[in-house]
């Protein structure tokens, strides 16, 4: 009797097609949309927090000009000098200074050319930026002091350049300098905000300034926090420091900021945290609309459900019957949409990590509640007319308007 | 063939609304059928005919009074039992025929021989030997959409007989059928109350088709007018 409860119940699904379609299509609707917008979000989450953990957050970085998040600089603000870099690492509360200048320039290797950002810096850059060197090795300390023709480039351009022989000890041209490429870095992949942190061409500072910018000048400073000491007080001691170098008066503003990455680290996860409520809202609305249709669809059929009940009824079937055969219809269509819906969502959910280039985080819970709640919607609003209907006398059930 | 009482009404009343607005469907009605009789019921429309039947069937029940069938006292069934009642033993053609939509006729004949548990191929056999014998050979696959009136009629008297039930209450089963159709179809019942024992309870509005019957029942305004043999044998 089981097996053909279930093919009476299988036969009512085929039967009744358009119905069927509708109520899979709501828990579709319902399950892929809750799926794919917090399997999008988790990803983002992991990935906000995968950033902030390579960017360092012992990172402090010193500008010209007032307080601003993000590059750029006053131009009335004059710009650092090494000797800034130097009296900044006498300072106690800082493990590493390293100063940096930047610059748009395009390096030539044989007929392969790419446009790149040339770094001036020294070797602490590397420590303070979380760098690590994959082939080669850093600047050594007289190259770091002289301004030696030497780089270490990033992934990108070392693929732009070389492709995938080994670019050590190779010679590539910028503008009028060759340098020897003296190592390459471990790819870094994207960065916070996008921008692909493996395009770079690290040099000696002083090569920077004298070949290609042509000046003394500091654009702005990476220091790292030593061990053991608050942001607080390394800020304050670096602008009593700054203060007193650049003469700024008491009570003046000062012509130089300090950021700190723990407050850009702040920022980006309270960003991430509207983003996540909001996919959060927006699939919770999906799971309602959703889950509206399948009740829509489910009450609309009640007359039709009823008569069909109190027709079966009136040729003997029992109430129980009728009701395994409606909760096994119910359940059928809620798997088939639920199976549909996961397997879309999360689709989806590959798709958009894929070009947010984001991870792809699957979480077995969201998938339990999102089809739970879609099966239980479809369950009790197929399930409760069909049980009313089932506990009639059977021609109330065919009189049913 | 011993004639013992199969269907027993005493004093049945069945109401509708209350105070003002009271009607009295059936108002004391005692009717008494045994095995083996072809009972025809006439009156006015409104007088009652259906909502009798559907006491009859086990379709609704009584507000007040007693019915006992095969000596069962309803009343003291559940609702299950009374499933079952009507599963093993009645037979029901209605007023409005109540087929399922959109499916076949075959399988809207078969759908009491699910309940019965029949094997699926015993259901489909007795589903086509139904529909044959009430004209409808080739019919099988249709719809009850894709049938006329008396076609679906027909389907739903199909799906009363290939249940074999004991007692087989149908009302107005010829209503939507022309003269011919309609005195084949009473032949065929006649037959198989005749030679198969089958108790028949028929609501009808012609004389003509009441004249098949052995008994003829009048209802007006809920009760019983008049219960008579039916005096000439009806052969039209
Ligand atoms: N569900 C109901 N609610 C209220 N009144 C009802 C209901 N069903 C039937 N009645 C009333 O009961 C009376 C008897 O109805 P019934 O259907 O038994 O008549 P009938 O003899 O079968 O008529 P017809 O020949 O037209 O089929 C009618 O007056 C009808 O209005
Ligand atoms: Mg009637």
């Amino acid at each position: 009797m089981i097996w053909e409860t279930i093919r009476l119940a299988l036969t009512t699904i085929t039967r009744n097609a358009l119905r069927s379609f509708l109520t899979v299509l709501g828990v579709v609707i319902g399950v892929a949309a809750v799926i794919a917008m917090v399997t999008v979000g988790q990803g983002s989450s992991e990935q906000v927090s995968a950033d902030v953990g390579s960017l360092g957050t012992d990172l402090l970085i010193l500008r010209p000009g007032a307080r601003m998040l993000g590059p750029g600089t006053r131009d009335s603000a004059p710009a650092f000098k090494l000797s800034d870099v130097d009296a900044l690492r006498d300072l106690s509360v800082l493990s590493a200074v390293a100063p940096v200048v930047s610059t748009s320039q395009t390096a030539v290797f044989g007929s392969s050319n790419r446009t790149t950002t040339v770094t001036g810096t020294t070797s602490d850059y590397l420590t303070i930026g979380n760098w690590d060197i994959e082939r080669g090795r850093g600047f050594s300390n007289i190259e770091d002091r002289s301004g030696a023709n030497v780089c270490i480039i990033g992934e990108t351009v070392r693929t732009a350049l070389f492709g995938s022989t080994d670019p050590t000890g190779e010679t590539i041209r910028i503008k009028s300098i060759s340098c020897e490429v003296i190592g390459y870095l471990i790819a870094k992949g994207a960065g916070t905000f996008g921008q692909d942190q493996d395009d770079i061409v690290m040099m000696p500072i002083k090569t920077v300034q004298r070949r290609l910018e042509g000046n003394q000048d500091v654009a702005s400073i990476s220091m790292q926090l030593a061990p053991g000491i608050s942001t607080a007080r390394a800020i304050f001691e670096i602008d009593t420091l700054m203060q007193e170098r650049r003469r700024i008066e008491l009570g003046e503003e000062n012509d130089f900021s300090v950021s700190d990455m723990k407050e850009i680290a702040s920022m980006l996860n309270s960003v991430n945290a509207v983003l996540t409520g909001l996919l959060s809202s927006v699939a919770a609305v999906s799971l309602l609309v959703g889950g509206i249709g399948i009740m829509n669809i489910m009450l609309v059929s009640v007359t039709e459900r009823t008569r069909e009940i109190g027709i079966r009824l009136s040729v003997g079937a029992q109430a129980h019957q009728v009701l395994a055969q409606f909760l096994i219809e119910a359940v059928v269509l809620s798997l088939i949409g639920g199976v549909i819906g996961i397997l879309i969502g999360l689709g989806l959910a590959l798709l958009a990590a894929r070009i947010m280039a984001i991870p792809f985080v699957p979480s077995g819970w969201v998938i339990v509640l999102a089809f739970g709640f879609s099966a239980l919607v479809g369950v009790i609003f197929g399930y409760f007319p069909a049980r009313r209907a089932a506990q009639l006398d059977p021609i109330e059930a065919l009189r049913h308007q | 063939m011993c004639a013992q009482p199969i269907i027993e009404l005493h004093g049945i009343t069945r109401s509708y609304g209350a105070g003002e607005a009271l009607v009295k469907a059936l108002d004391g009605v005692d009717l008494t059928i045994s095995t083996g009789e072809f009972v025809a019921i006439m009156g006015p429309s409104g007088s009652g005919k259906s909502t009798a039947m559907n006491i009859i069937g086990c379709l609704d029940r009584p507000t007040a009074g007693q019915y006992r069938f095969n000596r069962v006292e309803v009343a003291a069934l559940d609702q299950d039992q009374r499933a079952l009642l009507r599963r093993h033993y009645l037979g029901f053609v209605f007023q409005g025929f109540n087929l399922l939509p959109r499916t076949t006729a075959l399988e809207n004949v078969e759908l009491p021989l699910i309940y019965k548990g029949l094997p699926k191929s015993e259901r489909g056999a007795r589903a086509r030997e139904a529909l044959r014998r009430v004209g409808l050979e080739g019919r099988e696959d249709h719809t009850p959409s894709q049938l006329s009136g008396g076609q679906q009629q027909r389907v739903a008297i199909a799906r009363a007989l290939a249940g074999e039930p004991m007692v087989m209450l149908a009302d107005e089963p010829t209503g939507n059928l022309d003269t011919a159709r309609s005195n084949e179809i009473m032949q065929l019942l006649q037959r198989l109350n005749r030679e198969e024992g089958l108790t028949i309870v028929m609501v009808t509005h012609e004389e003509d088709m009441a004249r098949y019957a052995s008994r003829l029942v009048v209802f007006t305004d809920g009760r019983i007018l008049r219960d008579a043999p039916v005096a000439a044998e009806g052969a039209a």
